[in-house]
């Protein structure tokens, strides 16, 4: 009562009524759903939340690998927080997103459920590609995420392919995708570049520069180290941002999303950013400085951007300590969905081979 | 039935226009489709009926505009993919077989990826060795891809109206070397079957099994020995996979004698799959040891001489038969 009677809603000559309050209550509700920012900060602590829960997810992630919970490949989404849930936010739910074998991060920022991703992790029926997958292959239609794609570059042609049926269909969705700095030295990259601009199909590009592909620096692997400038070779408008900071990547996401609406053109975000992990549980990181790491420590985007809210008054310590026993419970049951989840009868092995189930 | 005659070509392009009619979601995109008319002329003329949207021409980016069939496909279209030849297939090789091939199973399910790529194969035009092989055998390798063998004008004619109706990726095969051949066809031929091998002609002596550019070569070496005394059953796999055998193993229960014949190299091609299932399900009917007649391992030549003796001619099945029946 007290919180609708602050927010105004109701006037003071209504007269309670038990029949009709949670209607009107739900009324509100669906308003306030409509008005993206719902209080003052609440926007700002969703997307710090976002953040904060993905360094926590990818923690429990490296501690359940040592445990052999989950084994395979798996690669940690720790430092480039920034970037996922920053351009995330400038996306809408029917917007599709593709990425790659390091998408734990961009899978939670697009809202794919902790308890499904850990249980993938797990290799568990309950994952989100019923064990199939793995860490590097997350999948859920229903919120337009399509993978969890680990050929470098090879989701790039794609990504211009759901854009160009978006655009044959008259949908206005936009297709996003995320791939490294390594993938922009595929032909795939540039095939792919060239036919959306051709095209002029709504896709934005989002290169992740981390500096590293695996183990080889960007040095030893582009000619050309601006790597924004490369759209300049299909009149692709591009744009480099600090990956480590939320709220130029949020920006610059915002721009590119705006861009990509009003011109009906593809556009190229790079987003300078770090690994503060090693590229793999198996990588013993012999190709970089142990200070260069500790230095781009400094840089990283949570602490940052807590600072930042707490500066705008947006954001209590209190609120923190909130925000990650809150992240603390998700992970929780997160871990318990995939622990208590079931193995997929060996009998099942060639189910999802053809969508007849021929042998 | 009203017949009409038809080549090839002609089949192939009646085909794709009826599945443009058919469906709305239906787009073909290929290099040199649209205002070239398609490298073998399959598709000329329907730019001009359908507008460039639905027949796009692209750059030479084969694993770009494979990948971009894929995701129209994922995302509610119908492409048809054409790969002007099967050698350069193999730039597009990654899409084919860690996406389409593929992305159903990873995703546990949910991704379909409904589209058709076709392509043209094997030799004929003196092309040499970067444009006339006939690699079936290494898309019938991979679970997940639905592979066809147009071997006949009706199947050129209707295979791909089927294989658009199917939510898994289908790789059609046509043969360059049938291209201006006519034959009579049904006036009103449309959509083929897709699951089943087809009996081409009836024998009770041996069965030959074969598909693409062995059906027509394998039916006049049948003709021929018929004259000779001899009934060859000849069977069209027409899908590489998934294999119907049964079809051929009921034909091979009934003559105990089994040759096979295919363009492919010889080692690990077709035939020694159909071997194999012969073996493993009817080797006791079995009256002669299996033979094959095979591509010749070699990349293709240029001179023509060399092109014909590179992959079997009817003349050599004719004489493998007649021995194979102690003559």
């Amino acid at each position: 009562m007290v919180f609708l009677r602050a927010e105004g809603f109701l006037g003071a000559s209504l007269e309670w009524d038990k029949e009709w309050l949670p209607q009107i209550y739900k009324i509100h509700m669906e308003k306030r759903a409509k008005e993206k920012k719902v209080s003052p900060g609440e926007q700002e602590r969703h997307l710090l939340y976002q953040m904060m829960l993905i360094r926590r997810f990818e923690e429990k992630s490296a501690e359940q690998y040592t445990k052999e919970k989950i084994r395979g490949f798996l690669h940690l989404y720790i430092g480039e927080e920034a970037v996922a849930v920053g351009v995330t936010q400038a996306l809408s739910d029917e917007d599709y997103v593709l990425s790659t074998y390091r998408e734990h991060g961009h899978a939670l920022a697009k809202n794919m459920d902790s308890g499904a991703i850990m249980a993938e992790m797990y290799g568990k029926l309950e994952g989100c590609s019923k064990g199939r997958g793995g860490s590097m292959h997350l999948f859920d239609a229903n919120i337009n995420f399509y993978g969890g794609n680990a050929i470098v570059a090879g989701h790039l042609p794609m990504d211009v392919g759901m854009a160009l049926a978006s655009k044959k269909q008259q949908k206005n969705i936009i297709t996003c995708c995320f791939f490294g700095e390594g993938a922009a030295a595929e032909g795939e990259f540039h095939e792919a570049m060239n036919l959306a601009a051709l095209w002029q199909v709504p896709v934005l590009f989002v290169c992740e520069n981390n500096l590293y592909a695996m183990g080889t620096a960007l040095k030893y692997t582009h000619a050309m180290q601006d790597l924004e400038k490369k759209g300049g070779a299909y009149e692709i408008e591009a744009y480099a941002v600090d990956g480590m900071d939320l709220i130029a990547v949020s920006k610059a996401a915002n721009d590119a999303v705006k861009y990509i609406k009003t011109n009906n053109r593809p556009y190229f975000l790079v987003c300078n950013t770090y690994r503060f992990r090693p590229h793999s549980m198996f990588d013993a990181e012999l190709y970089r400085d142990k200070k260069e790491v500790e230095e781009w420590k400094k840089k990283d985007p949570i602490p940052k951007y807590q600072q930042h809210l707490i500066n705008k008054k947006l954001l209590s310590k209190k609120q923190i300590d909130e925000m990650e026993k809150q992240i603390e419970a998700e992970i929780k049951k997160a871990v318990i969905f995939a622990d208590e989840g079931s193995w997929e009868p060996i009998e099942d092995l060639t189910k999802f081979v053809y969508s007849g189930q021929k042998a | 039935m009203e017949m009409v005659k038809m080549t090839y070509r002609e089949a192939l392009k009646q085909g794709i226009r009826e599945a443009l009619l058919n469906d709305e979601r239906v787009f073909l995109m290929g290099e040199d489709v649209g205002h070239y008319g398609g490298a073998f002329a399959v598709s000329k003329g329907l730019l001009q009926e359908f507008g460039a949207e639905r027949i796009m021409d692209v750059p030479l980016s084969e694993s770009g505009f494979v990948g971009a069939g894929i995701g129209a496909a994922m995302a509610g279209m119908k492409p048809i993919v054409e790969v002007m030849t099967v050698n350069f297939s193999l730039l597009a090789m990654d899409q084919i077989i860690n996406n389409a091939a593929t992305l159903l199973h990873m995703s546990g399910g949910q991704l379909n990826v409904p589209l058709v790529i076709r392509m043209g194969c094997g030799i004929g035009r003196q092309l040499a060795a970067q444009h006339s092989h006939s690699w079936e055998p290494y898309f019938a390798h991979v679970p997940g891809l639905v592979v066809l063998s147009a071997g006949t004008h009706e199947d050129a004619r209707g295979m791909l109206l089927t294989a658009l109706k199917s939510p898994d990726p289908v790789i059609l095969f046509e043969y360059t070397f049938m291209l201006n051949m006519e034959k009579e066809i049904a006036s009103d031929a449309g959509a083929m079957d897709i699951t089943k091998a087809k009996v081409r002609r009836d024998g009770k002596d041996i069965t030959l099994i074969t598909y693409g550019n062995g059906v027509y070569k394998s039916l006049e070496a049948a003709e021929e020995l018929s004259s000779q005394g001899i009934e060859v059953e000849v069977i069209d796999l027409r899908i590489l996979r998934p294999m119907d055998e049964e079809t051929f193993l009921a034909s091979v229960a009934k003559t105990h004698r089994a040759l096979v014949v295919e363009d492919a190299w010889r080692s690990g091609g077709m035939a020694a799959e159909v071997f194999s299932r012969i073996i493993e399900k009817v080797f006791f009917e079995l009256d002669a040891p299996l033979q094959r007649l095979c591509g010749v391992e070699v990349p293709i030549p240029y001179p023509r001489h060399l092109e014909e003796a590179s992959v079997p001619q009817s003349q050599d099945i004719v004489s493998t038969i007649r021995k194979m029946m102690g003559l």
